[in-house]
């Protein structure tokens, strides 16, 4: 039985996070659950407009969950954190803020939008660690895994403040997730770190240090990847290697991957189905790790 | 009747309690309009002396036959003033206190309004009061022997207080040995005496008491009656092993099977292995050791050789047979003594306790100071190698709103006590990270002198989390504390070897279990609700049930020892005042209108009320009946009657609050 989601992309997902975007959908079809896109969806109202105008950012933000109110399928998917945590916070801040449920319903009025009500924003992390469960994912994991063990990120805003399933203090899931389609995960006590945020591109050398401090606890606690939930934390572990590596001197190269497509992998996809080409960092890794088993399998066959 | 009703009304100032929002001289002036009502007077304190002798002067002058006081709560001085009205000759019955402080000066601002709602509530009264009759107090005997529940140092000393005091104890343990907490410390604050020094001679004295009858290994199940007469049921679990033949010369578990020991030992907090079967520790009471089912062979499997029944030999101690078996007494009084656990550090995922082999709890690290712990004193780390530098987080679970909001009292002078304990076993370097340092007791704050001066660090900031991420290479292998330090005013990383979680206190998992079969309240966190905080500290809303120790709120042993000699001191009150006096504010069935359809006896939260299979009719036990109402509300024919609370008194008292003039 096929189930079926509304889903929300959001910019980074058409912009820096293609990858994530394609792997995404990817990992779901071949899971056989149906993404919706929301017709015309805009801006998530996202951290920085959320800073500037309060007000403006809620209602944007209102209309996704209003269009979702009206579609056929109420569980809106949405991979991008920021956008996760946006959306949640809108539900939260209307259910519990007068002056911001009536700046809301003002707006969407405006636009003749029913309120939002029934919607549930979802993260597809949960979605396979709840809907799917551990052993459908073991089933579907028809891959060996043949690259090193993997350092899971869940950098901030999937877990705090809103955490629905998992611990905020210490996610598991995305490794509970991981080590039943076979991918080996090592401890990483900067599991929660901040990726640096938006500060790579307003003061780089706080961003890149953060940045740094992630990438290097990885490589010595002896993971050969890292991946992550959110295409922020994607693009700052991974666009800025070659800058930390000229500031640095230390040799760093390790590729930054998101768990869908690790585990569209595991589950058969095709390399470049998911995105993988796009990768900045570990180019080598990623060719050896996501090509070699593929050459065995077409051996097999 | 044709009695002339002449009602004193009396309003208090209470000093400027009620004063400076009730204008109380508008109230009495008032009240002396009221139906009915000869003298009306206010008076700076009612409770005082002069004030209660203007109502014996007023009864006997003004031949006043019912009283009102407008005041604070009856539970306050309710019994002053009934006291006032029997020295004045009146039945004390006949009086009626209106609360115009807790329930008025105290949560208004408005002093008009509070004025208004003074009048509304003396007049309800006033019209009330004309309905009362005079009623006399019952009285139960109560039996001289105590229950006391739990066998930690509270228990304990209450036990050896009543005993020595002549009375017949009962001290039931659910542990296989008595000793609670205590007997796992190494030293106590502040004066570092060794805690089994002395506990154990108290342990000792109390197998050894011909007043007391020691049940370890066993759990109250049921507790029926009411002060005075109370009886209990008591399960006492199998240990396999017959106190009563038992010598305690430990063979059988030299002679098991396993050779080393193989499953956890809850006594040391699972820093060492027991054999299934085992004693507690060395100086355990009683010296009788027990068989853990779950891991013994011959449980398991049947196919054990029971090397164990052979080293018993003649004396034929070891029975694996044994049943549960049920003990019901009789008692008079009830100690609970219950404890408190630990909270769980899993519950606190930042600070890696699960996930850090050298992360430990305070708990774990007495056991491994103590000379007759898992290391014999040597404090290693899981690896065998002793620690250079320590770090002590305080507040682990308390004070945190995300787990426990309460300070736990002991914690900030248990970890003061361990880092001077690690830094003698190890000379190790030692940091404190506190939020605020709290030692207000005697000797206390000299013993945080005296750390200071022994070089151990105090760094104040709540640490944000423990983790092995290494900086750099003088953080490899370590654990790294990260944490704000608040009076230098920066974030700091302090690489240690080992992690010591000062956890704090909190009610026992079936706190809510315990609390309904003693017939008891919480307070909000779960942990036992004494009568009154200040006054009555030790009692508890069930009369003939008394608290002490941590069951009732954290505290440190010195605290625990004097809130249970108060409790045996006033078991001890009850006991030879020989009798209670019972409110006569009961309910009772008026027989002739009951039908017997026992609506009423599920109602009754104080199971009073029982049914007759010979006459067909409820009827209710005096003595256990607390006048809630329930049963009156509940009785589809109105045939269930309370004593004050009749359906006169309270429309009468409902017609004049509503009747504004």
């Amino acid at each position: 039985m096929p189930q079926d989601y509304s889903y929300f992309p959001g910019c980074s997902l058409q912009s820096t996070g293609v990858a994530y975007d394609e792997s995404v959908r990817a990992l779901f079809a071949l899971l056989d659950l149906k993404l919706h896109e929301l017709p015309e969806w805009n801006c998530c109202g996202a951290t920085s407009y959320m800073s500037i105008d309060e007000g403006s950012a809620f209602v944007l933000s209102a209309r996704n969950l209003s269009l979702a109110a009206q579609a056929k399928h109420r569980d809106l998917v949405t991979p991008c954190s920021a956008c996760y945590l946006v959306l949640k916070k809108t539900q939260d801040y209307v259910e519990h803020y007068p002056a911001i449920a009536n700046k809301v319903q003002q707006g969407l009025q405006a636009e003749g939008l029913p309120p939002l009500n029934g919607v549930q924003v979802r993260h597809p992390l949960e979605i396979l660690y709840n809907d799917v469960g551990l052993d459908r994912i073991k089933h579907a994991s028809v891959r060996p895994w043949r690259g090193a063990p993997i350092a899971c990120y869940y950098g901030c805003q999937l877990v705090r403040p809103y955490c629905d399933s998992d611990q905020q203090q210490n996610p598991t899931h995305m490794e509970e997730v991981l080590k039943a389609a076979g991918i080996p995960t090592v401890d990483f006590a900067l599991k929660t770190k901040c990726c640096g945020g938006s500060l790579t591109g307003t003061i780089p050398a706080v961003g890149q240090r953060l940045n740094y401090l992630i990438l290097k606890e990885a490589i010595r606690k002896g993971a050969g990847a890292i991946v992550t939930v959110c295409p922020l934390c994607q693009y700052n572990l991974d666009a800025y290697q070659a800058d930390i590596r000229k500031s640095t001197g230390e040799a760093i190269d390790i590729p930054v991957l998101y768990f869908s497509q690790v585990l569209g992998w595991a589950m058969g996809a095709d390399a470049k189905a998911l995105g993988l080409q796009r990768s900045i960092a570990g180019k080598q890794t990623i060719k050896q790790w996501f090509a070699a088993s593929e050459r065995e399998e077409k051996a097999h066959v | 009747m044709s009695e002339e009703i002449r009602t004193g009304v009396y309003t208090c100032h209470c000093g400027s309690n009620i004063a400076a929002t009730v204008d109380v001289k508008a109230v009495a002036e008032y009240a002396a309009k009221l139906p009915n009502v000869v003298v009306s007077r206010d008076y700076k304190y009612m409770c005082s002396d002069p004030g209660q002798d203007l109502i014996k002067q007023d009864i006997r002058e003004h031949k006043l036959n019912r009283i009102v006081v407008a005041s604070c709560s009856p539970h306050l001085h309710e019994h002053t003033f009934r006291t006032a009205l029997a020295k004045g000759g009146l039945n004390e019955f006949l009086f009626q206190m209106v609360n115009i402080r807790e329930q008025d000066s105290w949560v208004h601002l408005d002093k008009p309004a509070a004025t208004v709602k003074a009048m509304d509530l003396v007049r309800a009264a006033v019209c009330r009061v004309a309905l009362h009759k005079p009623l006399t107090k019952g009285s139960v005997p109560i039996r001289a022997d105590v229950l006391v529940v739990g066998g930690g140092i509270a228990g304990i000393h209450a036990a050896l207080t009543l005993a020595n005091a002549g009375k017949k104890v009962y001290l039931v343990e659910r542990e296989p040995t008595i000793g609670g907490h205590m007997a796992k410390f190494d030293k106590t604050f502040p004066t570092l005496d060794c805690a089994a020094c002395i506990l154990t001679p108290k342990m000792s004295s109390v197998r050894a008491h011909p007043n007391i009858t020691l049940w370890s290994y066993s759990e109250v199940t049921q507790v029926d009656g009411y002060v005075g007469n109370f009886k209990v049921t008591v399960t006492r679990k199998p240990r396999y092993i017959m106190e009563d033949l038992c010598v305690g010369c430990l063979e059988c578990i030299e002679a098991c099977v396993y050779k080393e020991g193989k499953f956890v030992d809850e006594f040391n907090m699972g820093l060492s292995k027991r054999k299934p079967i085992y004693i507690p520790f060395p100086q355990a009471i009683p010296q009788v050791p027990v068989i853990d089912p779950e891991t013994c062979i011959d449980f398991k499997t049947g196919k054990c050789k029971k090397s164990c029944v052979d080293a018993c030999g003649e004396r034929h101690a070891i029975n694996l047979k044994m049943k549960e078996t049920t003990e019901i007494i009789d008692v008079g009084t009830i100690i609970l003594s219950t404890g408190f656990q630990v909270f769980d550090a899993h519950r606190s995922p930042e600070y890696g306790y699960g996930v850090y082999p050298n992360v430990y709890t305070a708990l774990e690290i007495e056991r491994l100071v103590n000379a007759s712990g898992p290391t014999s004193g040597e404090v290693v780390l899981r690896d065998g190698k002793r620690p250079k530098s320590v770090a002590i987080i305080h507040c682990v679970g308390s004070r945190d709103e995300k787990n426990n909001r309460w300070c736990s009292r002991v914690c900030c002078m248990y970890s003061l006590k361990l880092a001077h304990l690690l830094k003698e076993h190890t000379d190790a370097e030692i940091f404190n990270f506190y939020i605020d340092i709290r030692t207000p007791g005697k000797g206390f704050e000299e013993f945080y002198q005296k750390l200071r001066n022994e070089g151990v660090h105090f760094i104040r900031g709540k640490v944000a989390e423990v983790t092995d991420w290494a900086f750099d290479p003088s953080e490899e292998g370590k654990l790294v504390i990260r944490v704000e330090d608040t009076l230098l005013g920066f974030a700091r990383r302090i690489p240690v070897d080992m992690v010591v979680l000062a956890t704090g206190l909190e009610p026992h998992a079936d706190a809510q279990e315990v609390r309904r079969r003693f017939n008891l309240t919480c307070s909000s966190e779960g942990f036992f609700l004494e009568r009154h905080p200040k006054l009555a500290p030790v009692s508890t809303f069930t009369d003939g049930v008394f608290l002490a120790g941590a069951c009732q709120s954290p505290k440190d042993i010195p605290d625990t020892v004097a809130q249970a000699g108060a409790a045996a001191a006033e078991a001890l009150a009850l006991i030879d005042a020989g009798h209670v006096e019972i409110e006569p504010n009961t309910a009772f069935v008026l027989e002739e209108d009951c039908s017997g359809c026992r609506t009423c006896i599920p109602m009754c939260p104080f199971s009073a009320i029982t049914f007759s299979e010979e006459t067909k009719l409820a009827s209710i036990n005096q003595a256990l009946c607390k006048g809630c109402g329930t049963c009156v509300a509940s009785c589809p024919s109105g045939s269930i009657v309370q004593n004050l609370y009749d359906d006169e008194e309270i429309f009468a008292e409902i017609e004049g609050v509503l009747s504004n003039a």
